[in-house]
């Protein structure tokens, strides 16, 4: 009989669009704007006598208190308003004193059962919610440093490749001085390097000890590596973000030497802090022979193990920045390892080095340059100093088994969520210099209120207009379609909060217009059985004819818009990435309730009936 | 149901097309793309306020003292506020927005000024230049392969003209362009694609069937089948569109532009751009014959 459908069908369409519904629900709870207060020394845990005086005190000063919930040693206080935040805050740290701090939070209003599936809600980006900001500072003299030492190696290896003896190196603030035994070798020296490396200023010194070469650093050099430093460290800062899988965030550079970092939503800043910060970096080097000279030769802690050391060689084989991707697993004992992949050129130096070092000793040495702070006394005034430093520690020292090529794993490393952040650390490029937090604090909305219920307005209207718009043209038929427009909706909601899609208001509009060009599909169909009646067929005949013609111009129509959606996907970073998102889940869902959901409600009221006229 | 000759005025239709895209062409040229903060970078303004202000407030001094896209925001407390500006940095910026928003009863502080660079990096664009390329590129292999190679042909050319034709009247009129106007290409580009391919079906579907040669009578019977479901999908983008353009305040407001111009000209190239190309380059029936097979093979309905 035309137009039924099996019962399965029913059933399955049934089953998506109930996993849909759950999903999509969290949405309606929004995470409350809300005030964590939490003890910093202890034995001075609040009780809820005291929670009670301090909420007491906020609805004094005019601020709606939702709830208050008391947790161990921390409370959070749930608020009604956002605006009122902020405010909140700063009367509870009047009233509560340098014993405590104060944060903002987001907390989540998802009830317990939707949270036991795992749904959440999306998230709100800057724009509508604001978020935390970080400003960056990249540390500059840390920078010239590493430069600096990366020179001096190359260096050293062509002089000992040119068989020029050279008896130290020292590096000082923007310079390296080689001491060499005489003076012609100094000369050859000179004459062999000054041309390689053009970034420096050359000068000889002659004293007591000997022939002595000075490179300085030059003013332009310093200069270029500093937008070389900030612009690869934004690049690096975005990968990082971006696979932390917060969409929308903000990265930008600010001023000469530093980076805004915006992330909406972020409730656990510590996480983010530890990803976006964070410096860690490979080595790989052979251990040192014993007959190795001292000046090349660096003694190296473990790190999982403080009075275990190797002697490692200064020279190093190839290190993290020439990774091309990596991934954390799993060995056979199931302690976590990360495997590597070089690019071209890393796999052609492990190759050289690894071939001709069979039997030695390869260790791979983990590297974050961190900063310490400490405050001192200046002038009378306390002045915070900050000290850049740089931990060296040995994860692991394996025999060359054979020459390794580009792809290898390494092993040694603490626990699973190490691997996996060094992991992510490697895939998304090392920093060129070292960063320190010099700001961290929340940031409200970017848009006013104003702005935002404007827009949350016209969407609104633009999608009743959509609705009215069917009605008026496909009656009945309407009426189907907009059931399938609104289980459209609910299932577009469902896949971007599983997804954990940010919201912002270019998004919300997105998706508006994403609902208003998945009414085509239905459109195309109903069009067809209008045709199809005109041609006097009948009605039942003609649904079904509508249905199965306009199916072709459907799918290849979507097809091509998904596939552009699709690329733009795996090769876009950022908004583009997002866009990309938002559009191929509203063509597959628009798809699903399109042809299948408003067949189904079809088949359900009026098919295999006799039917002299349908009202379309 | 009357028939409307499309096709007879197809040689309008091309001088207007050919008149848009140059007059387009040679504003990108000449003015260029006014490009908002987050491609250009601009100035951050942080203020400290004796008390907390209200910042809708704050939004229309600035706005009325000339930084209408000023994006104002609560910085840690609600004393402090941080102000973006879409202009290049100088000294100067930081004092005259100060100087704007101080007043007696609620005196402000410059707490600093600094330039903020491009949220989109010169990496990030070329990515998504190179993925736009790629992706138009295999959309062309798939048209050519569902269809023939001259339909893809009608596809591109048509998708350039409304991209072409949306940039230049951005650039003519000095439109800031930011990422949700890029968004909105985007969408666009998966718009008239879709508009375009719609009207290609129909006209394959009707070349097979029909009897007759002439193309351009062909063409024009595919064009009016469509235009009832042409008209109904342009109407809602379009109702949903103006809903944004006309409520949906400053952030939305260039992004539903770029669209509003985007379906109008998706819907214009496809019936003259896509279709009467398609004449241009002598589409045939035995361009489409060979493949006749393919109709019993179609997709069966789910």
């Amino acid at each position: 009989m035309l137009n039924r459908y099996p019962l399965w069908k029913y059933l399955l369409i049934l089953i998506v669009l109930l996993v849909g519904v759950i999903y999509a629900l969290p949405n309606l709870y929004p995470a409350d704007p809300a005030v964590q207060i939490s003890s910093t020394a202890s034995g001075t845990a609040l009780d809820q006598e005291r929670l009670d005086r301090l909420t007491q005190a906020l609805e004094d000063e005019g601020i709606d208190v939702k709830q208050s919930e008391l947790d161990g040693n921390s409370a959070l206080i749930r608020l009604d308003e956002a605006d009122q935040q902020i405010a909140a805050r700063d009367i509870l740290d009047d009233q509560l004193g340098d014993a405590y701090t104060v944060a903002l939070n987001l907390a989540d209003a998802t009830p317990d059962w939707l949270a036991g599936l795992s749904a959440t809600p999306m998230k709100l980006g800057l724009d509508l919610q604001g978020g935390v900001h970080f400003l960056l500072q990249v540390d500059m003299d840390a920078a010239v440093q590493q430069r600096l030492e990366a020179n001096a190696s190359a260096v050293r290896d062509i002089l000992r490749d040119e068989r020029i003896r050279y008896r130290d190196t020292e590096i000082g603030d923007r310079t390296i001085t080689f001491q060499f035994a005489s003076e012609e070798d100094r000369n050859a020296a000179r004459d062999l390097i000054a041309d390689q490396f053009p970034d420096f200023d050359y000068e000889n010194e002659d004293g007591s000890s000997g022939a002595a070469l000075t490179m300085t650093f030059t003013e332009q050099a310093v200069q270029a590596l500093q937008d070389y430093a900030v612009n690869q460290n934004l690049t690096t800062i975005r990968n990082r973000v971006n696979e932390l899988g917060v969409s929308e965030p903000l990265v930008q550079r600010q001023g000469p030497s530093r980076i805004v970092v915006e992330l909406p939503g972020v409730q656990d800043t510590a996480a983010a802090k530890r990803i976006v910060g964070a410096t860690a970096n490979l080595e790989f080097r052979l251990e040192a022979r014993p007959d190795t000279p001292d000046r090349e030769v660096e003694t190296l802690n473990f790190r999982n193990d403080e009075n275990r050391s190797a002697e490692l060689m200064r020279d190093v084989i190839v290190t993290g920045d020439h990774v091309s991707s990596a991934s954390r697993s799993f060995d056979q004992n199931n302690r976590p390892q990360v495997n590597i992949n070089l690019d071209g050129t890393g796999g052609s130096m492990m190759s050289r080095a690894t071939r001709s070092n069979i039997g030695r000793n390869m260790a791979v040495v983990f590297i974050e340059h961190k900063t310490r702070t400490h405050t001192v006394m200046e002038d009378g005034e306390e002045v915070e100093k900050r000290e850049a430093y740089t931990e060296r520690g040995i994860i692991s020292l394996a025999t060359i088994q054979s020459a390794l090529s580009n792809r290898f794993r390494i092993t040694g490393l603490d626990s699973s969520s190490e691997a996996a952040d060094l992991a992510l650390l490697l895939r998304s490029g090392s920093l060129a210099a070292p960063i320190y937090f010099a700001q961290e604090r929340t940031i409200g909305p970017s848009l006013g209120a104003q702005n935002i219920n404007q827009g949350i307005l016209s969407v609104e209207l633009g999608l009743l207009l959509v609705v009215l718009f069917m009605l008026a043209r496909y009656k009945a038929f309407g009426v189907v379609a907009n059931i399938a427009l609104g289980l459209n909706l609910v299932l577009l909601v469902a896949a971007m909060s599983m997804l954990g899609a940010t919201l912002t208001l270019p998004g919300i509009a997105g998706i508006v217009l994403t609902l208003g060009m998945a009414v085509d599909a239905n459109v195309l169909i109903f069009e067809r059985i209008r045709e199809e009646i005109r041609a006097k067929m009948p009605a039942q005949q003609a649904i079904h004819a509508g249905f199965e013609r306009a199916f072709t111009s459907i799918v290849d129509a979507n097809i091509t818009t998904l596939l552009v959606a699709v690329i733009l996907f795996s090769i876009g970073t950022g908004p583009v990435k997002g866009f990309a998102v938002t559009l191929s889940l509203g063509i597959l869902t628009s798809m699903f309730t399109a042809i299948l959901v408003s067949r189904a409600l079809i088949n359900l009221t009026i098919g295999g009936r006799p039917l002299k006229k349908i009202w379309i | 149901m009357r028939q409307l000759d499309f096709m007879g005025k197809r040689r309008i239709a091309f001088a207007v097309s050919v008149l848009l895209a140059v007059v387009a062409i040679g504003a990108l040229a000449l003015k260029g793309l006014n490009l908002g903060l987050d491609f250009t970078g601009g100035t951050l303004v942080e203020v400290r306020y004796e008390q907390a202000p209200a910042l809708d407030d704050l939004r229309s001094q600035l706005g009325d003292q000339g930084f209408e896209d000023a994006q104002v925001q609560t910085f840690g407390t609600s004393n402090d506020i941080l102000v973006r500006l879409q202009q290049t940095f100088d000294n100067d910026v930081g004092q005259r927005v100060v100087g704007i928003l101080d007043s007696e009863a609620n005196p402000v502080d410059l707490v600093r000024a600094e330039f903020v660079g491009a949220q989109v990096g010169d990496q990030l664009r070329d990515q998504s230049g190179m993925g736009m390329l790629l992706a138009l590129a295999v959309v062309m292999v798939y048209v050519a392969f569902r269809f023939q190679y001259k339909f893809a042909l009608g596809a591109l050319i048509s998708l350039g003209h409304d991209v072409v034709i949306i940039l230049g009247i951005f650039a003519l009129f000095g439109l800031d362009f930011d990422l949700t106007v890029l968004a909105a290409i985007l969408a666009v580009i998966g718009y008239s694609l879709n508009d375009t391919i719609i009207v290609y079906d129909r006209i394959r579907e009707n070349i097979r069937k029909s009897q007759i040669d002439d193309m351009a009578q062909i063409f024009n019977e595919s064009i009016n089948q469509t235009l009832a479901r042409t008209m109904a999908t342009s109407g809602t983008t379009l109702l949903v569109l103006l809903a944004l353009f006309f409520l949906g305040g400053d952030m939305i407001h260039n992004f539903s532009i770029a669209l509003i111009l985007g379906v109008v000209a998706g819907t214009f190239s496809s019936v003259y751009v896509a279709a009467a190309l398609l004449l241009a380059i002598k589409l045939q029936r035995q361009d489409l014959i060979p493949s006749k097979k393919e109709n019993d093979e179609e997709e069966e309905l789910p």
